[in-house]
């Protein structure tokens, strides 16, 4: 199976702009409404800040928390919200520990990024202006650190 | 109509009535928003003789057409009313996410007037609006208002505009701080939040954003979002506004010991260079920017270990080589003070340094100073003083709470001279005597000394001119900038990003996406031109005249004494020339009042005209 891929936030990158929350609903949502953006940005006051979306979990509990079976995996590890079956009653949001999950206050269901399943890249990666965001694997950004690490080192004995 | 949501709320904080108006299409293209809309108000509902702090100021906050689309750095809001630091126009412009939320949430602006019986905030949750109690945060800094509202309507995402208990204290240097690090700074808004008892605004909106043509204007912010990374914004991402400090310094501009030379020995100490390598934990970036230059200073050792807060050039200089300071770590424990407790910084420098050379020339004593040794240089003074000016506290406190100009009329003995002022606002980071069409520019200012309306130090500091004299020509080197600031100030979009458009026309064609109306650059630089001349009316009908465009006595009867521009002084004959050059060029005549016919040609009220 191909290595699964999920959007990486650098939060040393990210300053906090939320233009991937703005594009997020621009493309998914045809409008300007950051509270209907598939990746969220967090600040922590004052200097810690993150985008984070659906992480594609191994084992994702907002699948097992849904009473109505609403939340669907799919083959690519992120999660499809049945229409018809999800009464928006928030189980799901509660169980994700990411925060990937939200709510659509207009249409009273649940939505989670589907990774812009038709394109090569997000278009919130795409879009982040700082590169901080990234569509990547987790194997390749462990190695991405090593390497990190090791030029350090490498830097260091030079 | 496009770009605006169309309505906006009026507040009566007296009887506590909440209404809804129409913004008409026909004074949205007239005035464009922010800017414009504050003049347009401020002209047609400040009562004649209102005193400032009275509950008949009217309190109004706008955004523009583009606040809450993804125009780079668009997601900001201006405050304005009567001014209680100079009389006249006053208004700050703000960025963070006020002006986004405000739109999401469905309303353009937000005029308040009355006064409250007891404190008060006003939430804004889309369509839902209250005036709640706010007794509780009384007495709270802005930090901590932020956060208690936050907790108390349970949503982390609201955004708060707080006053500090500078600002319930009413002083005329109190200014109001929205999403922690950003505030409405300028001529004293804080004040006015102050005296109608109304300590915060909070907004929540999730509703959607509506502009002419999405497609189009996404397509264009992706170009733009790569100017924004490109050369054009370099100076604003890498080193943030604190580069000036060494470039003014090299040229002799740097405002040292209340103005009085332009080089400082220790620049290097206090340059951005060494800011960046030694204080700076994160740069972040507001909503909706590209560029990200806000700085976020951490003090690592000593007294104020621990302090964290934003620092810019401005605040910088003028609290730091303008009071012979050259330490960060005081510099920033004073921009924290100024954040958390409420009072614009580049006033509180400009004070705190006039506060000094009164105490070094022996007018005010250790005594006057509550044993504060309030030399230039000492640091831990100049933190002192300003925590003190902030509280209103002792009689230092008392002295020079409400600004420079006002501590010299009760100081008295000449020591107005070298009170750094224009319209009773402190003068911002740039010297007077060596970049005189700068001077030309904050001294003509409506809301009072001010490099953010016309931006006319560049071409000073570019050396397009000759920097130490003045001449005709240059009033229209200011009036263009005026003309092209009103609007950049009335869209709202960050003037960081005006050197990403290589034309007006580009500007103009934001505003075209985003509204749908044909505004070419013509119509644009117009309206810039109408609203321009609408603030003037408002200073006007307050009393203004030509003797209220002038810098301070310093510009033209002492001689700066410095290794690069020893001697520089202003010839007062080539400044009133240059004063009439500026008049022409806005078809203004000798006292500085416009013509009936032109204010006609503009569409405005003829009434004030001669």
């Amino acid at each position: 199976m191909e290595a699964k891929k999920i959007i990486i936030c650098d939060t040393e990158k990210c300053a906090g702009c939320e233009i991937c929350e703005y594009v997020c609903s621009i493309f998914k949502e045809k409008t300007i409404n950051w509270s209907k953006s598939r990746i969220r940005h967090i600040r922590i006051e004052p200097t810690f800040d993150i985008a984070i979306a659906c992480r594609k979990c191994e084992s994702p509990v907002c699948i097992k928390a849904c009473p109505r079976d609403a939340v669907i995996g799919q083959e690519d590890g992120s999660i499809n919200i049945d229409k018809d079956k999800c009464n928006g009653c928030g189980w799901c949001i509660e169980a994700c520990k990411f925060g990937a999950l939200k709510l659509d206050w207009d249409k009273r269901r649940v939505f989670a990024c589907d990774f812009c399943t038709d394109l090569d890249q997000p278009k919130c990666v795409e879009f982040c202006p700082y590169d901080a965001l990234e569509f990547t694997t987790l194997d390749q950004v462990g190695l991405e650190s090593g390497k990190k690490a090791f030029k350090r080192v490498i830097e260091e004995l030079e | 109509m496009k770009g605006y949501t169309g309505k906006y709320l009026r507040v009566n904080l007296g009887n506590g009535e909440i209404k809804s108006e129409i913004l008409g299409e026909d004074v949205a293209r007239s005035f464009l928003g922010g800017y414009g809309l504050v003049a347009h108000t401020l002209y047609n509902e400040v009562p004649d003789g209102a005193d400032p702090l009275s509950p008949q100021n009217v309190l109004c906050l706008w955004t523009g057409p583009v606040a809450g689309t993804p125009v780079p750095v668009s997601s900001k809001y201006i405050m304005g009313a009567r001014s209680p630091a100079t009389g006249f126009i006053g208004f700050g412009i703000s960025s963070g996410g006020i002006g986004s939320e405000l739109k999401a949430a469905g309303w353009d602006g937000l005029i308040l007037t009355g006064r409250s019986e007891k404190p008060a905030y006003v939430f804004i949750q889309n369509g839902q609006v209250e005036i709640r109690d706010a007794s509780h945060l009384w007495g709270k800094t802005t930090w901590q208002t932020e956060e208690l509202i936050r907790e108390e309507l349970c949503d982390d995402e609201i955004r708060v505009s707080s006053i500090g208990p500078a600002g319930e204290l009413t002083t005329c240097l109190a200014n109001i701080t929205n999403d922690r690090n950003r505030q409405v700074g300028r001529s004293g808004m804080g004040a006015i939040m102050g005296s109608k008892n109304l300590k915060a605004i909070a907004i929540r909106g999730t509703g959607n954003v509506e502009v002419a043509h999405l497609d189009e204007l996404m397509e264009y912010c992706r170009d733009l979002y790569q100017r924004c990374r490109g050369p054009a914004t370099e100076k604003y991402r890498v080193l943030g506004t604190s580069a000036n400090v060494l470039v003014h310094n090299r040229l002799g501009c740097l405002p040292v010991n209340n103005f009085q030379k332009g080089t400082f020995d220790q620049a290097e100490a206090v340059s951005g260079e060494t800011m960046l390598a030694t204080m700076v934990k994160k740069i972040v970036a507001c909503p909706s920017c590209p560029i990200a230059c806000d700085h976020i200073n951490e003090v690592k050792d000593g007294p104020w270990k621990g302090t964290v807060a934003s620092v810019d050039y401005e605040s910088l200089e003028l609290l730091g080589p303008n009071c012979g300071v050259a330490d960060l770590n005081a510099i920033t424990k004073a921009v924290e003070l100024c954040d958390t407790l409420g009072i614009d910084t580049i006033s509180a420098g400009a004070t705190v340094s006039w506060a000094m050379e009164a105490y070094e020339t022996g007018l005010l004593t250790k005594e006057d100073c509550d044993g504060l040794d309030l030399r230039f240089g000492n640091a831990e003074a100049m933190v002192e003083a300003v925590r003190r000016m902030c509280l209103r506290e002792g009689n230092l406190g008392a002295l020079i709470a409400d600004g420079a100009a006002r501590a010299a009329e009760k100081l008295g003995q000449d020591s107005y001279k070298f009170a750094m002022v224009n319209k009773k606002l402190e003068w911002g980071a740039y010297s007077l005597r060596s970049l005189q069409t700068a001077t030309l520019g904050f001294a003509t200012s409506v809301r009072g000394a001010c490099y953010l309306r016309s931006g006319s130090y560049q071409v000073d500091i570019k050396g397009k001119v000759d920097r130490y004299h003045l001449d005709k020509t240059r009033g229209k080197v200011v009036s263009d900038g005026e003309n092209l600031y009103a609007i950049i100030d009335s869209m709202i979009i960050c003037k960081f990003t005006r050197g990403i458009y290589k034309t007006n026309d580009e500007i103009a064609k934001v505003i075209r996406l985003v509204t749908g109306w044909d505004m070419d650059a013509e119509e644009m630089i117009r309206t810039g031109e109408r609203i321009h001349n609408m603030a003037k009316l408002f200073n006007l009908r307050f009393g203004a005249s030509r003797k209220d465009d002038y810098p301070p006595p310093r510009a033209f009867e002492e001689k700066m004494y410095d290794e690069v521009s020893d001697g520089a002084i202003i010839n007062r004959a080539e400044y009133d020339e240059a004063l009439s050059g500026y008049y022409q060029a806005r078809r203004w005549n000798e006292e500085g009042i416009p013509t009936k016919t032109f204010l006609e040609e503009l569409g405005l009220d003829p009434g004030l005209g001669v």
